[in-house]
């Protein structure tokens, strides 16, 4: 077991800042190590709910209903989830919900496990084949504007957003230790 | 063990004997103020032969996403009933989310599960529910603890108190006849039902 602080680094703080500030209520997500510091602060936070999902296409629906009823939901994911969305991603177009997904990529830099590249090949065509909108993150210091405007775009435009935040941007998974 | 054409080799308890559009009927008129998802197929040409009303999102696809969603819009509206109408095979499809809406405990949302032991949509085949699977008994192991099979109207009364009072969440699995009735077609477009919901809830289109 490791005894090692980790502190989350400052983007990751701006992504929950943004989502707080947007008025981002219900969070459903499924675990990533690249979003465990913005679960944490949900978590923390008495006006938002982070709602962990067995599966993310539960995520999909959960966030409609979530606009049924009158509040904003951001998904939280990985790269490997989106495949499971899919034909749960036909509620927002048919209905034309708004959606933000927050997605962290696997399978594309210094990916150790193979498992991870094929869908991780495949994400952005599979969300755009379903009529949602990608932008991309690859910098620190650009993740504060792109997560703003993804979130207007979703609430005030009316779109469907997924934003992927590349995994150079992350960094290496550590093999070597246990968590 | 069955030996119909469609049986698989699961255990086959008998048919419900509940009439469905009836008991979905009197289910709702007692359950006047409940905000309604219905999952695809049959259960959504239920509530919509009880009668619509804005209040009513019948889903047409999402197949496996009804209760999840309501639980979106339960956490939304905690002072609201809100009511899954759906059938076994969609939430066989959505088992997963039995866990996730029993960690989560929302007072306000019960699911209502029109089992009739069969895919009534494409042939009647039989589902995982005629073959040993009790989604009653899933939903009280995800930590739902109200959650019990329904075999006979008497129990209407009692359950529709349950969902009004909001003091816990529940399923309720009820065991329907397996008629092949008459389809009765709710609307099917979706940015109509998504826009006349949050308007009788008070709020804008977007």
């Amino acid at each position: 077991m490791s005894n090692t602080v980790i502190t989350a680094p400052a983007w990751q703080d701006d992504i929950f800042n943004v989502l707080k500030r947007g008025g981002i209520k219900q969070v459903p997500y499924v675990p990533d190590a690249g979003h465990a510091h913005v679960i944490r602060r949900i978590h923390a936070d008495p006006d938002m709910r982070g709602v962990v999902m067995t599966t993310e296409e539960e995520g999909v629906a959960m966030a409609c209903g979530a606009w049924l009823g009158g509040q904003r939901a951001a998904m939280l994911m990985q790269s490997s989830g989106v495949g499971n969305c899919v034909n749960m991603f036909s509620l927002i177009e048919n209905c034309r919900f708004p959606f933000l997904a927050l997605i962290t990529m696997r399978g594309e830099w210094a990916e150790f496990n193979p498992w991870q590249g094929p869908m991780g090949r495949a994400t952005q065509q599979s969300m755009e084949m379903m009529g949602i909108t990608v932008l991309r993150v690859s910098k620190p210091e650009e993740v504060l504007e792109t997560v703003s405007a993804g979130l207007d775009a979703a609430f005030e435009g009316g779109e469907a957003i997924a934003i992927l935040l590349s995994q150079s941007l992350i960094g290496r998974k550590k093999w070597g230790e246990t968590k | 063990m069955s030996t119909a054409p469609n049986a698989g080799p699961g255990a086959a308890p008998k048919p419900g004997t509940i009439e469905r559009r009836s008991f979905v009927a009197k289910l709702l008129a007692a359950c006047p103020q409940a905000l309604v998802v219905t999952g695809l197929g049959s259960p959504a040409y239920d509530v919509f032969a009880a009668g619509d009303r804005d209040e009513n999102f019948y889903l047409w696809g999402a197949m496996g996403g009804a209760a999840v969603m309501a639980l979106g819009i339960a956490i939304a509206q905690p002072t609201r009933s809100v009511l899954v109408i759906t059938g076994d095979g969609e939430q066989l499809m959505g088992m997963g989310a039995l866990a996730t809406i029993g960690a989560q405990q929302p007072n306000n949302l019960s699911i209502v599960v029109l089992d009739n032991g069969l895919y009534g949509e494409t042939g009647a085949q039989r589902s995982h529910t005629s073959q040993g699977t009790s989604l009653a008994a899933v939903a009280r192991a995800c930590g739902i603890a109200d959650a019990a099979e329904v075999t006979d109207l008497g129990a209407l009364d009692a359950l529709a108190m349950r969902i009004n009072a909001r003091a816990g969440c529940l399923l309720a699995q009820v065991r329907v006849r397996p008629d092949d009735l008459p389809r009765v077609l709710p609307p099917r477009d979706g940015t109509y039902l998504k826009n006349r919901f949050r308007a009788v809830l008070g709020m804008a289109s977007m």
